[in-house]
């Protein structure tokens, strides 16, 4: 689905960002990129997008590059990216507007989403009307929409308070699940990362490399968040983390 | 809240017509006549036409001057590159009051209609320009970023978050500029003009005949309040999301 090979982007000035990036991620599983603060991770999703300029290395997504296909792997920024001044319903609606899809198949195709994510109630609402979960769930509506293969997420759930975060990642793995989609997503949670990885990419600080790739096959299994295995993983990625960030320091 | 709103507009006129018979009651020569003398005064016939022309000549130049600003200054809030060569440019003559050029519009473009509606439009492009770009350039990146990745072209970048996140700002500063924009419509309707309220104003105080000046100072007035009301109600209608 996903292959980055040798991946390398410098900002103007010459700020290397990431060195020598290599992964892939299959068909239908996901990938949590987590490292600290500042290290490159959405710059990462960014270029995954096509919204930077072509790096050095090669992204592919099922093997044409990325920047060709910039447009169809929808994604959700920080803070979600919702657009005040449209309502839920316009927000849910935009991609398939900018498609020139006519409004009944709009419709046909807003409805089960809407009623599936639970914001049926809300259509009418502008975002600013919203909690930030309903929020969340409203940007995450405005991806499935457009019935994507593959979703890229930028730290979809870190201003939101634990239990409605908790409960965005189980309804994040109901859909992973079945809408059969692949995800990337960037966050800095540790147990975020060991819950809905199946594949974990542990970034080092600036520039970027990869510092360890974790395989987690009971990623999204609600029953995974309360088990031994669970807790193992993430106290792991705490410990390549913590030893990487302390090495930093001066 | 549109009923206190409705009590706070007549309690403001109501005070305002307060002060005005007050004036005219302490100012005994006349140049201020009381509201009964000015609706004497008033005869549809001759303020009708009058006003009908001053409202065309702001109107025609405010559409104009939109036309004119909103497309350019959304563009260069956008385009840091174009925007590095004229934002210098318009910054450089927004300090210049327009009004000295009013003798140069006349020579190019004749003393009728035109030059009048092209000096109330420049004055009012400038002030929607600089606006409208300022707000262009502080619109969220990833607003853009998203409607991207769901495959939006340039033109609907500008269409979906552009133009919309700008819209508040714009309306602002049509509000602003239609109280300049009148102020100018005064001062153009002074020079070469047998029509318009200005040129009522005038003629009637060139005639001491301070009633009918104030049925042209009311005129305008109320030329100015209605389209303030007109931008009003689309802020309210188009705006619905800033107002929550």
């Amino acid at each position: 689905m996903i292959k980055v090979s040798n991946l390398q982007f410098s900002y103007p000035g010459n700020i290397a960002v990431l060195k020598d990036i290599s992964f892939s991620v299959n068909a239908g599983e996901s990938c949590a990129i987590i490292g600290p603060s500042g290290c490159g991770k959405t710059t990462l999703l960014y270029l995954i997008a096509g919204l930077l300029p072509s790096p050095k290395g090669t992204i592919r997504v099922n093997g044409t590059p990325s920047v060709n296909i910039r447009g169809n792997i929808p994604m959700i920024p920080q803070d979600y990216g919702l657009f005040p001044w449209k309502t839920v319903w316009e927000n849910v609606a935009v991609g398939l507007t900018l498609r020139h899809t006519p409004k009944q198949h709009i419709q046909e195709a807003l409805i089960p989403i809407l009623e599936e994510l639970d914001l049926l109630p809300l259509i009418s609402l502008y975002p600013s009307q919203l909690s930030g979960g309903q929020r969340q769930r409203v940007a995450i509506a405005r991806v499935l929409v457009m019935k994507p293969s593959l979703i890229l997420m930028d730290e979809p759930f870190s201003s939101l308070d634990a239990m409605t975060r908790e409960h965005l990642q189980t309804l994040m793995a109901r859909i992973w699940k079945t809408h059969h989609i692949t995800f990337i997503i960037v966050t800095h949670s540790i147990e975020e990362a060991t819950f809905l990885g199946t594949n974990i990419l542990i970034l080092s600080s600036q520039p970027a490399t990869i510092r360890a790739v974790r395989h987690n096959a009971r990623a999204g299994t609600i029953s995974y968040r309360s088990s031994e295995d669970f807790f193992h993983l993430s106290s792991e990625i705490r410990k390549i983390l913590f030893s990487r960030s302390r090495s930093n320091m001066p | 809240m549109t009923r206190i709103r409705f009590l706070s507009g007549i309690t403001a006129a109501l005070f305002l017509l307060f002060v005005w018979v007050f004036f005219s009651i302490i100012l005994t020569k006349g140049i201020i006549p009381s509201p009964i003398e000015v609706v004497k005064a008033f005869h549809l016939k001759t303020f009708y036409p009058h006003f009908l022309v001053s409202l065309a000549r702001v109107f025609v130049s405010l559409i104009i001057a939109i036309l004119a600003a909103v497309p350019l200054g959304l563009f260069l809030g956008q385009n840091p590159e174009w925007d590095r060569w004229i934002a210098p440019v318009i910054f450089l003559t927004y300090p210049v009051p327009k009004i000295v050029f009013l003798p140069i519009l006349f020579i190019l473009l004749g003393i009728g209609n035109i030059s009048k509606i092209a000096l109330i439009a420049l004055v009012v492009f400038y002030q929607i320009l600089v606006t409208t770009r300022d707000g262009s350039r502080s619109v969220k990146k990833p607003f853009i970023d998203a409607l991207v990745t769901l495959g939006a072209k340039p033109l609907d970048i500008y269409q979906h978050v552009i133009v919309p996140a700008c819209l508040p700002a714009i309306l602002t500063s049509l509000r602003i500029s239609i109280g300049t924009s009148v102020a100018i419509l005064f001062f153009v309707e002074s020079f070469a003009t047998q029509s318009g309220l200005g040129n009522l104003i005038l003629d009637a105080w060139g005639m001491a005949d301070y009633p009918l000046m104030f049925v042209g100072i009311i005129g305008m007035s109320l030329l100015g309040i209605s389209l303030y009301e007109i931008v009003e109600i689309m802020e309210k209608r188009l705006c619905k999301w800033a107002n929550l």
